[in-house]
């Protein structure tokens, strides 16, 4: 079947057996293999991406289901030589030792901060009807769908607060 | 994964048409595809109901909520109303799997996602759910996560939803279209205990779709979540608690309270609840209630420590409910 994905902010048209995921058409079919596949099951958020600005586990998804929709990879943050924030951050602070969940993680990571800016509370949030702050426990709490097989986790978490306490400076001198 | 023929639904109606016919119906896939990839799901027609107009929270007349089937597992829990009026469902929602799981779960698709009984996966081992007749490997095997109450000779198996828990202590009602008409259940008469038939898990008829779930106005009391599971996130819950419960001079008025982890289903005894009210809020009445929801309880070895942790955790449940707070 034919489907139309945009992926990283070009179009293009993939003729796909339905059986197809989102992640084995983005490896498969258009060579990006940044996105990684773990255990193919849901469970360890290597394969994570962002649909419509949302993170979800691509391995879990029908590529026929996102007909239509925006994906973007860890190709479509950045550039080796013009990395974003994160992955710069990830690199400055080596937070991963093989590196295989790592696309994963960063993906992950810009979703969360933007949850957190619009709000959206945790299981550890204390305060339902506050908004919340991303405090280390509400880290862990929400990176806990980030599986990291060489549990550089603690590295992980000082890439990302270093990421969220820049953007959050920036922020304050913007205003 | 076996070939399938795909198609989207052009409507709730076309759904139900479809999935008469025998589609298998495909709303966040979180669950469907999992098992799929495994073949404990082959199913021959997927009917992909994910772009239907079912994503709305709505008000009721009567003061409830309607959510419609698609509403994603996030935007529930997200939503104002329910984290305000209904925190226990918000909460029940945020302790379940991942934000990433819980932006394509659905409302529809979380009711009824099947157990996560470890034989039930496994293809090479007799179950009774997958393979009618085959026996239950559960009975004699790993059984560490399965039921002490509700299940049979032919099945143990558990409900793995927190979201269902919650909704059962919030008396929710569940909306159906089919063919046939439309109608409205009870989501406590949605799922059926298994007896000598574990392979049927609901009463929806072939051909009968989820369009929405209906919450009575918010109850009066306290509302909380508590869940017990291996480790502090992302995981199914060992046992959980969903309680709603008022006090006034000390005494319990009212309260509602349903377990998961325990059961085939959303559990709910109005025994235990009838062993609360009139009560001084404190140990004892906890204990009363536990030995009334235990009462039957039955242990396959693996399973026996559900027994004690669900008296404990029902006890913390309603400490965190009737406390003072400073
Ligand atoms: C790693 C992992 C961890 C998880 N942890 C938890 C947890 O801690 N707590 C928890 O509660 N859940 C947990 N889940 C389960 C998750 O919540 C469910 O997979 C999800 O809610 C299913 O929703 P879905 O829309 O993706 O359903 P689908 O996979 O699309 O469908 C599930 C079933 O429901 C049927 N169906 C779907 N919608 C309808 C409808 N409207 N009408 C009729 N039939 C319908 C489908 O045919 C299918 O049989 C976890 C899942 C994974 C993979
Ligand atoms: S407990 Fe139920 S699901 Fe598990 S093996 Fe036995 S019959 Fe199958
Ligand atoms: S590969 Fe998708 S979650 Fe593991
Ligand atoms: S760096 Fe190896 S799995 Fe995370």
């Amino acid at each position: 079947m034919i489907i139309t994905l945009t992926v990283n902010g070009r179009r293009t048209e993939l003729d796909l057996d339905p059986r197809t995921t989102l992640l084995d058409a983005l490896r498969h079919h258009l060579a990006l293999t940044g996105t990684k596949k773990g255990c193919d099951h849901g469970q360890c958020g290597a394969c994570t991406l962002l649909v419509n600005g949302r993170r979800i586990n691509s391995c879990l998804a029908l590529a026929a289901s996102h007909d239509g929709d925006e994906i973007t990879t860890i190709e479509g943050l950045g550039k080796p030589e013009a990395m974003s924030d994160l992955q710069a951050a990830f690199v400055q602070h080596d937070g991963y030792q093989c590196g295989y969940c790592t696309p994963g993680q960063i993906m992950s990571a810009e979703a969360m901060l933007a949850e957190v800016a619009e709000g959206w509370p945790s299981y550890v949030t204390r305060a339902l009807d506050d908004d919340p702050t991303l405090t280390d426990e509400e880290m862990a709490e929400r990176m806990s769908g980030n599986l990291c097989r060489c549990s550089a986790y603690p590295r992980i978490r000082q890439a990302i607060g270093a990421v969220r306490d820049a953007r959050a400076s920036r922020t304050e001198a913007a205003e | 994964m076996r070939p399938f023929d795909y198609s989207r639904a052009d409507g709730a109606p076309d759904a139900a048409a479809k999935a008469a016919q025998g589609a298998t119906i495909l709303a966040g896939g979180t669950n469907l595809l999992d098992l799929m990839k495994l073949e404990v799901m082959a199913p021959e027609a997927v009917v992909d109901i994910s772009r239907l107009d079912l994503t709305g929270i709505t008000p009721t007349e009567d003061g409830g909520l309607r959510i419609g089937a698609l509403v994603t597992n996030t935007d529930l829990a997200n939503d104002r109303t329910v984290r305000t009026q209904y925190p226990v469902l918000s909460r029940a929602l945020l302790s379940g799997a991942t934000v990433q799981l819980r932006n394509k779960a659905t409302t529809g698709g979380n009711l009824l996602q099947r157990t996560r009984c470890p034989y039930f996966y496994d293809t090479g081992a007799a179950c009774n759910k997958r393979d009618p007749g085959s026996g239950c490997a559960a009975m004699t095997g790993c059984n560490r996560i399965l039921a002490v109450l509700g299940g049979s000779d032919h099945c143990i198996a558990t409900h793995p939803s927190d979201m269902a828990v919650a909704m059962r202590a919030l008396r929710a009602r569940v909306a159906l279209e089919s063919p046939e008409g439309t109608r409205e259940i009870a989501l406590a008469d949605l799922h059926v205990l298994p007896g000598d038939t574990p392979e049927v898990e609901t009463v929806l008829q072939p051909g009968e779709v989820i369009t929405s779930v209906i919450l009575p106005p918010a109850p009066p009391g306290r509302q909380a979540y508590v869940k017990i599971r291996d480790r502090a996130s992302y995981a199914f819950a060992l046992v959980s608690v969903a309680g709603i419960v008022a006090i006034e001079d000390g005494r319990i008025t009212e309260a509602a309270l349903a377990f998961g982890g325990l059961a085939p289903k959303p559990w709910r005894d109005p025994e235990v609840e009838a062993a609360l009210i009139g009560q001084p809020a404190g140990p004892a009445a906890a204990e009363a209630a536990a030995d009334v929801l235990l009462a039957d309880a039955k242990g396959h070895g693996g399973n026996d420590f559900k027994i004690p942790l669900a008296r404990r955790t029902l006890k913390r449940a309603l400490r965190e409910l009737t406390e003072a707070t400073s």
